[in-house]
């Protein structure tokens, strides 16, 4: 075989055809020299010659590849009946598009968000080190991928064996210059070797090394390409470029590369500072990501072995302090371990994880039901095309032949789907990630195309083609010539099996509707639960805002003070009801707790300091007992008002006003003894989903870790983004050092059910498409089914029988399919709703009146959609079909 | 082989091969004359032969064949294995008529 040849294959053809031609013309010329007429000389060399196409066709073969030459041929073929039909092409590519785009863009999240490696030199080598189990929320945690202390970090950077080099990082928003210019952006603290472990090359300038750490305060800085670009206008760096970091100017020695942004997947650094490790490293505070390379040989296993034989001398050497004994001892037995990292570290995958492969799993169910229709679809032409393949096989086409023709042509539409199905998900994927971004938590992830993308793509494709194809093109090609051309252009009569074979597919996208129907229920009904929820407090007119007052130096005994001015100047705006400062503002994540004992029993509860016009700002009942006032100052008696969970779980049915519950010491918190004067109504804490948990409030005044900065909550009778700007305005009046972030709580709080939300939407606006394809399906094979038998139909009208016999009979058909479909989706609902248990608020996945509903919904379009062929057969005027065929 | 023969003294095209051929076996292999261009084309794909358009001598314009160096080398190798069949076949044939 020689492409070569192959390529010179017309050529050839050319010169030999007219090479036999000169033979002809000589021997005919012979011929004619030896006295025949010019006719008969003609006739005599051509058969001396023998059969000149067969033996250019001989010639040709030599030169040709068969099995490609074939198969361009096929696909030349398709092309030509492709856009011979154009109606039926476009509806095959543009169903393959929309549902190979879907299914890519799921993937194309999921891989970004999962599967894809850090850009980074040989990502698999990294590992992260890990307390194994968690701190068990000891101390202060910035979250679990920052699991370590300073200290420990201090330990791990002095003994490293496994590791080649070892580096720790952590978060922090920066501050960008100041005054009206002033703006926060994610940043990183990275230790010394940060860059050089990771093997990231600078885009401009140098990166940080280990001379950057030790100066303290940070004074050189590196900062991000997108940071680059937009903030310091793509600008060459040398000594000039400074930047107002934090209050203090900042040497900017270097640019990272665009596609490093960090290793938090779905974050983006924009500023990366070296870390400054102060004299007086705290053991409480959990806030580094340590991550090493493994040297050669090492294994994560035997690294974490390694690791675990350090662990005790590690956790010794950083022992906390000011907490009790039994705390103390938790800590010495914190062991330490070695995880993968070549994805990086992301809150995003622990959010999204189980949602996107279940996306990934509904978007699959769509594009099957649409394979479905296409292979109906097929069917129902191929049919049509039945004398075409059967002169076909009539003239000596291999069945082998035929069968690789229809296939190639399915193969055909898919990969046009699949080719306009990737820009789709290009599209698809950007305009997630997107809707996935927060006002001031921008979403940053790579969602391009790479080889994992395309693979999976062209898998889907593969794999469709094959559904929708396969069965079509065996049956065209299994034909009997005979009965095709005969029954010519009537279509087949008798065809019992190909309808089973339809139904078969109709059945199955009703059943595989009713799951998608089902879930998207599910969901829409679940985000409905979380809407509605009443959280036991109020979050309508409700304003947050963060208030940050470092800067106007104040002592630390005069905090509160301010903090009781500010509350008065809001309370003086127009409009404003009532305002609260709290140390914590419920519902929008995070948590706040402390270790107690009350009585002889210990446990633990979380904890407020509020002012006391909090319970009414949020319309908080008080069950029993009193709230704070005026009265309850840093100096008198420390009390408490705790909440009816706090009292089922620690009281034991005695009164619980007046008993005093005991703090464990951690350092800032001494233990203190709070007397209980309350008892207010349950509400939800940290979020809308979990439990209540046990929860103290006390007075703001008696907070023993007062700092320059506080949280308020204000109710108005205006909006609260109204409300907002005001607050911003008065207070910048009157305190011009004082920073505001003020923003409606309610929309805080829906931020968070972002989940919960693309859940409702995406599996909604699947569960309708799955529903109304289905349906299509149903529509088609019934209006063909009817066409089929219109014969039938026609005599059966003649012979007397009403209209409304032929509509049951026809429905009677359909409510089969409809009857099984559904039984079969109800069971397969109930088996695939256990997936989706977890994402679910306030129902169950076997929820009874969702299964219901969702059934009725479908039969509802089922029974529409075959009604109109069935009142069409009705209608069918019994001359006409008798004589039509 | 019969073709490399043909073609040896010096070039021709494939009007005269077919018929030298069919002279020198004086008549006994009678073929097709058209089944003669394939194996043209196989033996110039090979390299045995090569062809040049050319004048016939009536004066038509038609392809001409002649031997390439390897082609010659190939009629050499050819031939003296087909002589060692005959030879073979003879002395197989030879003692059955005794």
């Amino acid at each position: 075989m020689s492409w070569i040849r192959f390529l010179k294959r017309a050529r050839w053809d050319q010169e030999r055809s007219q090479e036999i031609e000169g033979y002809l013309e000589i021997e005919t010329a012979d011929n004619i020299a030896r006295g025949m007429t010019p006719a008969d000389a003609a006739y005599a060399a051509h058969r001396k010659f023998g059969n000149a196409t067969l033996i250019r066709e001989e010639i040709y073969r030599m030169n040709t590849v068969t099995w490609f030459e074939s198969i361009v041929q096929d696909l030349r073929h398709g092309l030509r009946t492709m856009v011979a039909n154009p109606g039926f092409s476009l509806i095959a590519i543009l169903s393959l598009a929309l549902g190979i785009g879907a299914n890519t863009a799921i993937f194309q999240l999921l891989n970004a968000v999962r599967l894809r490696s850090l850009p980074v030199q040989n990502p698999h080598e990294l590992a992260q080190i890990e307390i194994v189990g968690g701190n068990h929320g000891m101390g202060m945690n910035d979250g679990p991928d920052f699991g370590l202390t300073r200290p420990m970090w201090e330990e791990i950077r002095r003994d490293h064996s496994p590791f080649s080099g070892v580096f720790a990082w952590g978060e922090k928003n920066i501050a960008v210059g100041e005054g009206k210019d002033f703006q926060e952006v994610p940043g990183i603290m990275v230790s010394g070797d940060f860059f050089r472990v990771l093997g990231v090359e600078p885009w401009r300038g140098r990166l940080l090394a280990s001379d950057d750490e030790h100066s303290c305060p940070e004074s050189t800085a590196v900062v991000g390409y997108a940071f680059w670009q937009s903030k310091l206008g793509g600008r060459e760096i040398d000594s000039n470029t400074r930047l107002f970091l934090d209050g203090q100017f900042k040497q900017i020695v270097g640019v990272t590369p665009p596609s490093f942004l960090g290793l938090a997947v779905g974050k983006r650094f924009d500023i990366a500072l070296p870390e400054c490790m102060p004299k007086q490293l705290s053991t409480n505070v959990f806030e580094e990501s340590v991550m090493g390379r493994l040297k050669p040989g090492w294994t994560l296993a035997s690294a974490s072995a390694r690791l675990e034989g350090m662990s005790a001398g590690i956790m010794a050497a950083t022992e906390i302090t000011g907490y009790n004994a039994s705390t103390v001892q938790r800590y010495r037995q914190f062991k330490l371990a070695a995880y993968p990292a070549s994805n990086g570290v992301s809150d995003l995958r622990r959010a999204y994880d189980s949602s996107l492969t279940l996306l990934l799993a509904i978007t699959g169910l769509v594009l099957l039901i649409a394979c479905a229709n296409l292979a109906n679809l097929m069917l129902a032409r191929a049919s049509t095309r039945e004398r075409e393949i059967a002169v076909r096989l009539a003239l000596g086409a291999a069945r082998t032949r035929v069968l690789r023709q229809l296939l190639v042509e399915s193969f055909l539409l898919a990969a046009i789907g699949a080719t306009i199905g990737v820009g789709v998900a290009e599209l698809l994927s950007r305009a997630l990630v997107l809707s996935l971004s927060r006002e001031g938590d921008r979403v940053a992830l790579f969602t391009g195309t790479d080889w994992r993308v395309l693979l999976f793509a062209s898998a889907v494709t593969i794999l469709t083609c094959l559904v929708f194809g396969m069965a079509p093109s065996f049956r065209a090609s299994a034909a009997d010539p005979v009965t095709g051309m005969r029954s010519g252009g009537r279509g087949m009569t008798g065809g019992r099996e190909r309808f089973s074979f339809q139904r078969a597919m109709v059945v199955t996208q009703i059943s595989v509707s009713l799951v998608l129907l089902v879930g998207a229920l599910l969901f829409v009904r679940s985000f409905h639960n979380l809407m509605t929820f009443n959280p036991g407090m109020r979050e309508e007119g409700i304003t947050l805002a963060f208030i940050g007052f470092q800067k106007s130096n104040l002592s630390h005994d005069h905090l509160e003070e301010f903090k009781r001015e500010l509350v008065d100047d809001v309370r003086s705006i127009p409009g404003v009801l009532n305002a609260a400062t709290t140390t914590h503002v419920p519902l929008i994540g995070g948590s706040w707790g402390h270790g107690i004992t009350i009585g002889k029993m210990d446990g633990s509860a979380n904890f407020t300091w509020a002012s006391p016009e909090y319970f009414e700002t949020m319309g908080i009942p008080l069950v029993r007992g009193r709230g704070f006032s005026e009265t309850d100052t840093a100096a008198s008696q420390r009390v408490a008002v705790v909440n009816q969970t706090f009292v089922r779980r620690f009281s034991n049915g005695t009164d619980p006003i007046g008993q005093t519950l005991r703090t464990h010491p951690e350092p800032n918190y001494p233990s203190t003894v709070y007397q209980i004067v309350g008892v207010m109504a349950d509400s939800k804490y940290e979020n809308l989903r979990d439990e209540t948990p046990p929860f103290v409030i006390a007075p703001s005044t008696q907070f023993p870790d007062q700092r320059p900065n506080t949280a308020m909550l204000v109710r108005s009778s205006l909006p609260p983004e109204v409300m907002a700007d005001s607050m911003k305005r008065r207070l910048g009046e009157k305190h011009p050092d004082v920073i505001v972030y003020a923003t409606s709580f309610q929309q805080k709080i829906q931020n968070g059910l972002l989940r919960e939300r693309l859940m409702a939407m995406l599996s909604g606006f699947f569960g309708i498409l799955a529903a109304l394809l289905g349906m299509l399906g149903l529509y088609g094979v019934i209006s063909y089914l009817v066409m089929q038998r219109r014969n039938e139909i026609g005599i059966r009208i003649a012979l007397g029988a009403s209209r409304g016999q032929v509509v049951r009979m026809v429905m009677r058909e359909a409510g089969l399919m409809l009857a099984i479909g559904v039984t079969i989706g109800a069971v397969l609902s109930l088996a695939a709703g256990r997936a989706a248990e977890s994402l679910l608020f306030g129902l169950k996945s076997s929820d009874p009146l969702t299964l219901v509903a969702a059934i009725g919904l479908l039969v509802a379009i089922g029974a529409l959609a075959s009604f109109v062929p069935a009142r069409r057969a009705s209608q069918l005027d019994p001359m006409t079909a008798l004589r039509s065929d | 082989m019969l073709i490399l023969q043909a073609i040896a003294p010096g070039p021709a095209h494939g009007h005269t091969i077919a018929y030298v051929i069919e002279r020198r076996s004086e008549d006994v292999l009678l073929v097709e004359h058209g089944s003669l261009y394939p194996a043209l084309h196989r033996l110039e794909d090979r390299g045995w032969i090569a062809s040049f358009w050319g004048t016939s001598e009536s004066n038509r314009k038609a392809r001409y064949y002649r031997l390439t160096a390897t082609g010659r080398k190939q009629l050499g190798v050819e031939t003296s294995r087909w002589e060692r069949v005959v030879r073979a076949v003879n002395q197989v044939l030879r003692p059955a008529e005794e």
